[in-house]
């Protein structure tokens, strides 16, 4: 008996059993398709966090100030120091220190009510220079960004996010239009186009961009000290070298040791790390619970055919006695099983599908899923299938043909 | 006149825990070639035993055993198969075909096992249905026929290896009389083409179809004789 054969009398008896079959594939099939959404939903959520970090710029190195005590010996976080300063960013912008530096914007940033006419809206007003919309890749879609001028006066001038835009202004173009920050009257020269990804619970399209030395103006800052300083590397090969020269000339310019930096630089690929590693967790834990429930369907499958072997004991006893070897039987049972996993893997996988196609519009949350697991889950679902197929195969063969012949 | 049974001394001992018990003590005896034997024994006596023996279902403990000129009393389960497949055409008395498959599928089981192609399968099934009778009931399943229908499709599945021996173990024992006549008369007519059959019955009634009568009594042959029935 060839395979062929196997295979075509496997799926018969498989068809002679509807019900019972569809019910042994269900475990595999809830199985193999949670364990797809469960793998898409980590994917798509590290995929976006990806992405919203990419979207931060290209290249790109943040550096922000480390952390502060106060008097009373209370550690604060990194950010909270003000050590990092305009000084720095000129530093950095030093092409004969830094040479891996393309491009420094520094920035600052404070939570600010702003006000047009009779609607305010309070959000992040961001002090910068003309590198920002370069090293942030970012986009005017209407109106102009502040020029080198413009910083130089500390012009009373603001490019809005879009979202920003639309709060303040509902009708017509803001551009050209007045909004009072914090009490001063500002010029409204442009629009953000949309960034298109939001992190970390703050919009980037929900802030007012202005040249740095207006805002440090308006919050009667002497210090010059800044919040963030954004560092374009050349191209992403430089981008270690340019980590490393930064890092030795702020460590040199503040006169401390490695140990004691009080600022810190993050590339986006740290970031995207920390971000994924609760993803990851996660994914595992959910992944796990559907493995287990993948165990169970195949457990569900052991013990179909055992009462398969069970049932058709007297057919075996006939095939048996019609010349079929105990190696044919085994073959016979194990293909069935393996037809079972396949079959149900296969369904696993097409739910699976259709669930990530109709999950993301329900939960707002993107499911990605790969070429690799969906054939990784095929995969499994025959594994599973033939694993557990041994035992019962291994029983059928076994049976004596009297002895399977007499029973009742 | 060639041997198509040889058994010499075939004894057969079930152990159950520390019981012994002796179903078969010393059987000799030989079957030709176009012969048609019945085996006769109440329950118990060793008939079943002797049949499992003859179809090669099981092994004697004791003795040899030749099949068509082949020992095959200590072949391996494997090697069973593949004797009983080739030489061993069987009826049974619960007719025992496969309900979902239709009458020829029932037919070509055994040389599925032989490696037949599909198409000759198919064929060969059809002739040996068409010998039987049943050219018109090739694609019924067995809940669509007659007991004694079912039975005949058996016997075409018996028939369709071309095999030396045909064994039919109370092939009439869950049929009517009109279908018992009828089985009977396919046996009788397979003996006239040649074949040889050994027929295992309880029914002196059935045994006196053959041309000759085993007598088998507490696992031993007590008596061999000739019915005078027509050869």
């Amino acid at each position: 008996m060839n395979w062929f054969e196997t295979v075509r009398a496997g799926i018969e008896a498989i068809r002679a059993h509807r019900l019972r079959s569809a019910l042994t594939m269900l475990g595999i099939v809830i199985g193999i398709s949670s364990v797809i959404l469960t793998v898409g939903l980590g994917q798509g959520a590290q995929d976006q966090v990806k992405q919203q970090i990419s979207a931060l710029g290209s290249n790109l190195l943040i550096v922000s100030p480390g952390s502060s005590t106060d008097a009373t010996g209370m550690r604060r976080g990194f950010g909270s120091a003000s050590t990092l300063t305009l000084n720095d960013a000129t530093a950095i912008a030093d092409g004969s220190v830094v040479p891996d530096a393309k491009s420094v914007a520094p920035t600052t940033s404070t939570s600010t009510a702003l006000t047009a006419g009779q609607t305010n809206w309070t959000t992040s007003v961001v002090g910068t220079t003309t590198n920002w919309l370069g090293v942030r890749t970012r986009q005017v879609s209407d109106g102009r960004f502040f020029t080198a001028d413009e910083v130089t006066q500390a012009a009373d001038v603001v490019v809005l996010g879009s979202d920003t835009a639309t709060q303040l202004f509902s009708f017509g173009s803001p551009v050209g239009q007045t909004v009072s920050v914090d009490g001063t009257p500002m010029t409204v020269i442009g629009v953000l186009a949309p960034s298109g990804s939001s992190s970390s619970g703050t919009s980037e399209d929900d802030q007012a961009v202005m040249p740095i030395s207006t805002a440090m103006r308006l919050s009667g800052s002497t210090t010059g000290s800044v919040s963030t300083i954004y560092v374009e590397a050349m191209s992403a090969n430089t981008l270690s070298a340019a980590y490393q020269e930064i890092n030795a000339l702020l460590l040199n310019t503040h006169g401390v040791s490695a140990d004691a930096a009080d600022f810190n630089i993050a590339t986006q690929d740290s970031l995207v790390a920390t971000a994924n590693s609760t993803n990851k967790t996660l994914t595992v834990l959910l992944g796990g619970i559907a493995a287990i429930s993948l165990l169970v369907g195949g457990i569900g499958v052991m013990n179909i055919m055992l009462v398969s072997v069970t049932e058709r004991i007297r057919e075996i006893g006939l095939r048996k006695a019609l010349g079929a070897t105990p190696s044919v039987i085994r073959r016979q049972f194990l293909v069935e099983a393996s037809v079972l996993g396949l079959a149900g893997g296969v369904i696993g996988v097409a739910i699976g599908y259709v669930g990530a196609t109709v999950l993301p519009g329900l939960i707002n949350q993107p499911v990605s899923v790969s070429a690799f697991a969906t054939l990784a889950a095929i995969g499994t679902a025959l594994a599973l299938g033939i694993g557990f197929g041994v035992y019962p195969a291994s029983r059928a063969a076994r049976l004596t043909p009297i002895d399977a012949l007499r029973s009742e | 006149m060639k041997a198509i049974i040889e058994l010499a001394g075939v004894r057969k001992t079930y152990r159950s825990g520390s019981i012994e018990f002796e179903a078969l003590r010393g059987v000799d005896t030989r079957i030709d070639e176009g012969e048609y034997v019945a085996v006769i024994g109440p329950s118990g006596s060793g008939k079943s035993t002797l049949m499992n023996i003859l179809g090669c279902l099981d092994n004697p403990t004791e003795g040899s055993y030749l099949l068509a000129g082949e020992d095959v009393s200590r072949m391996s389960e494997a090697q069973l198969a593949e004797v009983r497949n080739r030489r061993i055409g069987f009826v049974f008395q619960q007719f025992h075909l496969l309900s979902s498959l239709p009458a020829w599928r029932n037919v070509e089981l055994p040389l599925v096992y032989a490696g037949v192609p599909r198409a000759a399968r198919r064929e060969r099934a059809i002739e040996a249905l068409t010998r039987v009778g049943l050219a018109d009931r090739i694609d019924n399943k067995p809940g669509e026929l007659s007991g004694g229908q079912q039975q005949r499709v058996a016997v075409a599945r018996a028939l369709v290896t071309e095999p030396a021996l045909i064994l039919a173990d109370e092939p009439t024992g869950n049929l009517d009389s009109a279908s018992t006549a009828d089985v009977l008369a396919l046996l009788e007519e397979l003996h006239g083409a040649g074949r040889t059959i050994v027929l295992i019955t309880h029914e002196h009634e059935v045994a006196r179809n053959a041309q000759r009568n085993l007598v088998i009594r507490d696992g031993e042959i007590t008596s061999d004789e000739l019915t005078g029935a027509h050869a």
